[in-house]
């Protein structure tokens, strides 16, 4: 074992328990996430079913479900990639590791309150923002709390170089309490009037679901995939005009064309959009020139299978974007199911198989256990794979129904909804998948959590009941 | 870049301009906003929505409907149709005049010029505006939905997706508050197949005492409930109802003009 070896065994195991809570807390929410979008699926077959629940009705269940993927899966297992890969860059083991521990479980006691509350009955009313007060401010306390620790372990690094990685990553820690505050204080707090409410909600929600999530997860992935090919990021120079642009151009849009606001504000937006192509050009010629031809691992549906496919779904996902941004698209797709099937593409297809490739990669490095179930890793890949494709295939074509149908005002609504409703009954099978996908994750993650007590409790009763060394035996 | 400091600054600086377009300026430009003139009146917009209807906006937010609803009406255009009110002296060559002439869906210059001649040829005629677009056409709105219809409403529910019809003119389209609570108790009981789920627990069931509630609603075979009770709306679900009928952004203004239809604009909706 060399010195080098012994520091990064050092270093893994400092972010242990902190990453265990940051990672099981998320399984747990992913979880609860896709049941909860399962059930607001239904009332598209048995619209009479939940009649006479107010917490089962689709208006509380499904942005609930959209809320427990951001905020209690995708931000706290970014956050938990973010240190993990910080640590490993920097050289440098967590100190103070009880900092982390008490942040993330104040996190996830957030996410808990802030559903709750949401579901029953008292939203914001603004979407991605739902949460009350309560929920929001445990929430920005417990980030700002693991995003200053972050900063002063960041800051104690050996290794002094940055990476590119780091770029994305230091940039998305230093966004959300920004966008974050000034959302609930503007819109919660003291509210300010009539549609700047509107504004500043949809320029939050696209900070946070588009800018965020992209930030956190190339930087994964900018990490993850040199990595696995044994090669360089190709190249520096690319990824350089890939983060600026990505920050100007993704950081100032959000608002929709026919908004009732000043119209500089969609018209701004639908510029930044659609300039959005450069930075998801450069990031596709990266990954390609990355991965193609390397010599390292195969994909063999493991991480680096997981990685790939996180960044081929971002690529897509923000063509997407771009595409629903052209005025004579935009007047076909906006108010329809088209933008609902990119934000599951950017969130599930990107993000969040880009945080599974990760865990699946950290955690038995961080526990030193493998997973008990390795063969299910490759079953939930391709059940994940599979459901997200039909869940954004039949809404993205829904969408482009509803939408071109709309335009001609001789069919009725209800013959609109009807159009749409067999796409809609399609999504719920991916939404299946994808609850089959993340309860095979969640039991992965969760048996690790199981064994790691298991051999914490054994260690303790074995050195409790360890016999004493004869130097300690009085004579 | 090698040192953390520098992209720390670089991307403050970046969010500090992104905050300072769609956070500052929006709320300079419009943070002030007050009511506005309406078009051809002495009235202003928009004025409170009344107290019930104020307080259903919080019922609105609570229970999501905007997660399924939109309250923005969009516009593609507007046409001009010229009326003659009046054939003046001499109908015959006014009458001959206007058969050579396009009256509908002119542009505004072109309404000016076909106006000017009729006017010369001794006609009265008035210059009616009309918006365009599927969804004004569709009995949404008489047009375009615009800041000002937001100004006293908090939260501002504009929503995304249209799972559901706009709702900005609802209260203009379905005004009679009886089919609003027959519909959020029992969509289907009024619309064929609809899609929306039933609001059930927005009301009361229960049984019919001495006297029957003036407020029970009327619920046809199929949906009534059993024999022996009532059901009754909730003051939740009132309202509801009331915001619901507040909901009518029909009056013309200055970046929305539009000329109001003489006669009754209660054309079913599609």
């Amino acid at each position: 074992m060399t010195v080098n070896d012994i520091s990064i065994k050092q270093i893994d195991a400092s972010c242990r328990v902190p990453l265990l809570v940051l990672f099981g807390g998320a399984a747990f929410w992913l979880v609860v996430s896709s049941l909860l979008a399962f059930v607001a699926s239904h009332t598209f077959h048995m619209p009479e079913k939940f009649g006479d629940c107010s917490w089962l009705t689709y208006g509380h269940v499904q942005p609930a479900a959209d809320d427990a993927l951001l905020y209690g899966f995708c931000i706290p297992a970014g956050l938990g990639v973010m240190l993990w890969i910080f640590a490993r860059l920097g050289q440098v083991p967590f100190r103070s590791a009880l900092v982390p521990v008490v942040a993330a479980h104040l996190w996830h006691l957030g996410v808990l309150v802030g559903l709750v509350g949401f579901i029953a009955g008292d939203s914001t009313g603004f979407a991605w923002l739902e949460f009350p007060r309560g929920g929001s401010a445990l929430l920005f306390f417990a980030y700002l709390l693991l995003g200053l620790w972050a900063l002063m372990n960041f800051s104690g690094r050996r290794e002094s170089g940055l990476f590119p990685s780091h770029w994305f990553l230091l940039a998305a820690l230093f966004w959300f309490p920004w966008i974050y505050s000034t959302a609930n204080i503007l819109l919660v707090g003291w509210p300010v009037r009539g549609v700047v409410q509107a504004v500043i909600a949809w320029w939050f929600g696209s900070n946070l679901v588009f800018l965020w999530t992209s930030l956190v997860g190339i930087g994964t992935a900018f990490y993850f995939l040199p990595k696995f090919s044994a090669r360089p990021l190709q190249t520096y120079f690319y990824a350089l005009f890939a983060f600026w642009t990505l920050l100007i151009f993704g950081s100032m849009r959000g608002v929709p064309a026919g908004a009732p606001v000043p119209a500089w504000l969609p018209s701004l937006c639908a510029l930044n959009s659609l300039l959005l192509i450069g930075p998801a050009l450069a990031l596709a010629v990266i990954g390609w020139k990355t991965v193609a031809g390397a010599a390292g691992q195969e994909c063999k549906g493991g991480s680096f299978c997981m990685i790939k496919f996180g960044f081929v779904a971002f690529v897509l996902s923000s063509l997407m974007l771009i595409a629903g941004a052209c005025p004579q698209i935009s007047r076909v797709t906006q108010f329809t199911w088209f933008g609902v099937a990119q934000t599951q593409l950017q969130l599930y297809g990107f993000f969040t198989i880009t945080m599974f490739g990760a865990i699946y990669y950290i955690l038995p490095r961080v526990v030193g256990i493998e997973f008990a179930f390795p063969k299910l890793i490759r079953v939930q890949h391709w059940c994940a794979m599979l459901g997200l494709v039909i869940l954004v295939v039949s809404l993205a074509v829904g969408g482009l129904v509803q939408g071109i149908k709309l335009q001609n005002p001789d069919n009725t609504f209800a013959g609109v909804t009807n159009a749409v409703l067999p796409f809609l009954r399609v999504s719920t099978l991916g939404l299946l998948f994808l609850l089959i996908a993340n309860l095979l994750f969640a039991l992965n993650i969760f048996a690790m959590i199981l064994a790691w007590k298991w051999s914490v409790a054994r260690a303790v009763f074995a050195a409790v009941t360890a016999p004493l060394e004869k130097s300690e035996v009085k004579a | 870049m090698k040192n953390g400091f520098v992209i720390f600054l670089a991307a403050f600086a970046v969010l500090l301009v992104s905050w300072c377009a769609f956070v500052l300026a929006p709320q300079l430009q419009l943070g002030g906003a007050k009511q506005v003139a309406v078009l051809n009146s002495s009235d202003v917009y928009p004025v409170n929505r009344p107290g019930e209807a104020a307080q259903g906006l919080q019922i609105y937010r609570a229970n999501g409907c905007a997660a399924c609803h939109t309250e923005q009406v969009q516009q593609e255009g507007v046409a001009c149709d010229v009326v003659l009110t009046a054939a003046g002296k001499n109908p015959a060559a006014v009458s001959n005049l206007i058969s050579t002439l396009q009256l509908t869906g002119l542009t505004e210059q072109r309404a000016e010029n076909v106006a000017g001649k009729i006017t010369a040829a001794g006609g009265k005629v008035e210059t009616h505006i009309i918006a365009s677009g599927a969804d004004i056409s569709r009995g949404w709105g008489l047009r375009h939905s615009v800041a000002e219809d937001f100004l006293y409403d908090n939260p501002v529910q504009l929503g995304s997706v249209r799972v559901g019809p706009d709702l900005a003119g609802v209260g203009a389209r379905l005004p009679d508050a009886n089919w609003q609570l027959l519909h959020l108790y029992a969509p289907r009981a009024v619309v064929k197949n609809s899609a929306m789920p039933p609001f059930r627990y927005l009301f009361e069931t229960k049984k019919i005492g001495d006297t029957p509630s003036p407020d029970a609603i009327k619920l046809p075979e199929g949906f009534a409930p059993p024999a022996g009770c009532e059901v009754v709306p909730t003051g939740d679900a009132k309202k509801l109802v009331a915001y619901l009928l507040s909901l009518h952004a029909d009056v013309p203004l200055y970046d929305a003009p539009f000329t109001p239809p003489q006669i009754s604009t209660n054309v079913p909706a599609r």
